[in-house]
């Protein structure tokens, strides 16, 4: 399989790139614990107001920075594409015969890899902190950052290699992160918002994430509310997967 | 559909690129015929903006040609472009390799994109390497390396898959006229000892003098002439003359008076200065130094040569190709 052995080649790449830089390895593995420590002893406290939903405050707050990990864990890697666009890379690769969906799937994977890892760091360090859940739990949490990770490397490629230019590029990121960010309930969870807000944030589709993911920490695995997070999980790598590649697609066009 | 001849490696009909910017349509490249045979060394020459990286590109597989069709190595460009990608080396303009990637693992991984088992890549890379004077850079990062370096590097990776073509594009931008001159003896030594064909794109008239069998010259995204060197400058009638003016605004007045004279063509006028062709430039020059002395027309500098392919694109374009390159 062509396909198969070409995106094994450019996932290699990206990945023995990635660990021959350590202090950039050092920080992704630290952000997890950083946020679990100087943010989660906050959450304790909070988590006694009304209004504060069922579980405990770990139930609570893990499931949000798993999600967060899904998507900011990926969603600057276009950088990096912007950067091998302009060192001649992508044109290289793009004359060989390999599949275009090789190109893009194998850096994707890589980035995929890497917050599953992190996701992994994550859950361990709040293990450590008090967390308590089945491993059930622990192996659908990672897939659904898997998806997020996934969808959102590719969708950050796609924006990026269409893009060119970093000046444009981070203002663009930006703009979709902070609306995401706060109006997904990850840090805090929306069921403490005024009504107006709750349904703005309804029309988020990663609140739905965080909330399903919630609900898989309550062992609530078969819930209406998991399958409808996994779904809009789905639903954006599949958005990104389309994305990515009409993007490498268009790079000959 | 008419057969390609079999020893012609790229045949282009009617090649054209339209760009689209915001309201107007630019023509980069105006429907052009290429023809290649298999073993050559050809020179595509044109200024900066001319369309030559616009052709390679489309001749390549990068970009898809708005109009006309191409037979690249055997297969079609519109309908077969991965036969194309097998078939074809490209080495670009920009590079190919990652700074912080180390050179023996970037060929490698190039070469496994094109189905090569990693031991043959390896085997290949490092015989490569070796013939283009680059041994010991196996374990070093890209960005460790010199220009001239570098640039070998990414002819390594065009070859790693030994095409039958390879196409250069501008090889020679930014090396120092040692590392020019060596990199030329590459190229020659990669048609004369694999018999690889050779498309490369310049602006440097002395590259596409020393280097081409043949030479295309594109401008404005036409080909305005094909023929090896000797033919080409036997377009340019006689020597040329290199005229500087003490005055700038005397030199339509001088280019008036020169054209008078036996056998001379139309003067050409660049500031202060005057091109013009006449059949023995050496016999010529005293009448030309009284002409102008007679009319007070003052001289700062005069210089008479055999024609270069810098006169062929005077001749053919009314522009010094030098004053255009960056």
């Amino acid at each position: 399989m062509r396909f198969l052995s070409d995106t094994y080649v450019v996932f290699l790449r990206a990945l023995r790139l990635s660990l021959t830089n350590p202090t950039w390895m050092f920080i992704s593995i630290m952000q997890p614990i950083l946020y679990l420590t100087l943010f989660g002893p906050l959450l304790l406290e909070v988590a006694k107001t009304p209004g504060f939903p069922a579980g405990d405050a770990w139930q609570v707050f893990v499931p949000g920075l798993l999600v967060q990990l899904g998507i900011f864990g990926t969603a600057f890697v276009g950088f990096g594409i912007i950067a091998e666009w302009r060192s001649g890379v992508i044109d290289r690769m793009l004359v060989t015969p390999a599949s275009r969906w090789a190109l893009i799937g194998g850096r994707v994977l890589h980035d995929t890899l890497l917050v599953i890892v992190q996701g992994l760091i994550l859950l361990g360090a709040a293990y450590v902190m008090g967390l308590r859940v089945p491993w059930s739990v622990v192996v659908v949490g990672l897939f659904v950052v898997g998806l997020l990770g996934a969808a959102f490397s590719a969708l950050s490629y796609a924006a990026a290699l269409s893009l060119k230019s970093e000046n444009a590029f981070a203002p663009l990121v930006n703009m979709f992160a902070l609306p995401i960010l706060l109006l997904s309930g990850i840090l805090l969870p929306m069921s403490l918002a005024p009504f107006w807000l709750r349904i703005v944030s309804d029309a988020n589709p990663i609140k739905h994430v965080v909330e399903g993911l919630r609900a898989v920490f309550r062992g609530e695995i078969a819930s209406p509310e998991t399958a409808i997070g996994v779904v809009v999980a789905l639903g954006f790598l599949l958005l990104g997967a389309w994305l990515g590649v009409r993007v490498f697609k268009a790079q000959t066009k | 559909m008419p057969t390609p001849s079999p020893d012609l490696i790229v045949r282009a009909r009617g090649l054209k690129r339209v760009y689209k910017s915001r309201k107007a349509l630019i023509e980069a490249v105006r429907g052009i015929d290429i023809d290649v045979r298999r073993g050559e060394i050809v020179g595509f020459l044109g200024p900066n903006g001319a369309g030559k990286t616009t052709t390679l590109k489309m001749l390549c597989t990068l970009l898809e040609p708005t109009g006309g069709e191409a037979q690249v190595a055997g297969c079609d460009l519109l309908t077969d472009p991965e036969g194309v990608r097998r078939r074809i080396g490209y080495v670009s303009q920009s590079g190919g390799t990652l700074g912080d990637a180390l050179a023996g693992n970037e060929v490698v991984d190039h070469a496994r994109l094109y189905g090569i088992p990693k031991r043959t890549a390896i085997e290949r890379g490092k015989a490569l390497l070796a013939a283009l004077d680059l041994e010991g850079i196996w374990d070093r990062k890209c960005n460790a390396l010199s220009g001239g370096q570098r640039r070998r590097l990414d002819i390594v990776m065009g070859l790693i898959h030994e095409p039958e073509l390879v196409f250069l594009d501008e090889p020679s931008t930014g090396l120092d006229p040692q590392s020019r001159a060596n990199l030329w003896d590459h190229i020659r030594k990669l048609r004369d000892d694999l018999g690889t064909t050779v498309f490369i794109t310049t602006h440097y008239m002395d590259e596409a003098d020393q280097l081409a069998d043949r030479i295309l010259i594109i401008d404005h995204g036409e080909i305005v002439a094909t023929g090896t060197q000797e033919e080409l400058k036997k377009r340019v009638s006689g020597d040329a003359v290199t005229l500087t003016l003490a005055d700038a605004e005397k030199a339509e007045v001088a280019a008036g008076l020169l054209g008078e004279l036996p056998g001379a063509d139309a003067p050409i006028i660049e500031d202060a200065v005057v091109h013009l062709h006449v059949p023995d430039g050496g016999a010529a020059l005293p009448a030309i130094l009284r002409l102008l002395d007679r009319n007070a027309i003052e001289i700062a500098g005069v210089a008479v040569k055999r024609p270069t392919l810098d006169d062929v694109f005077l001749t053919l374009t009314g522009r010094s190709l030098r004053d255009e390159a960056a």
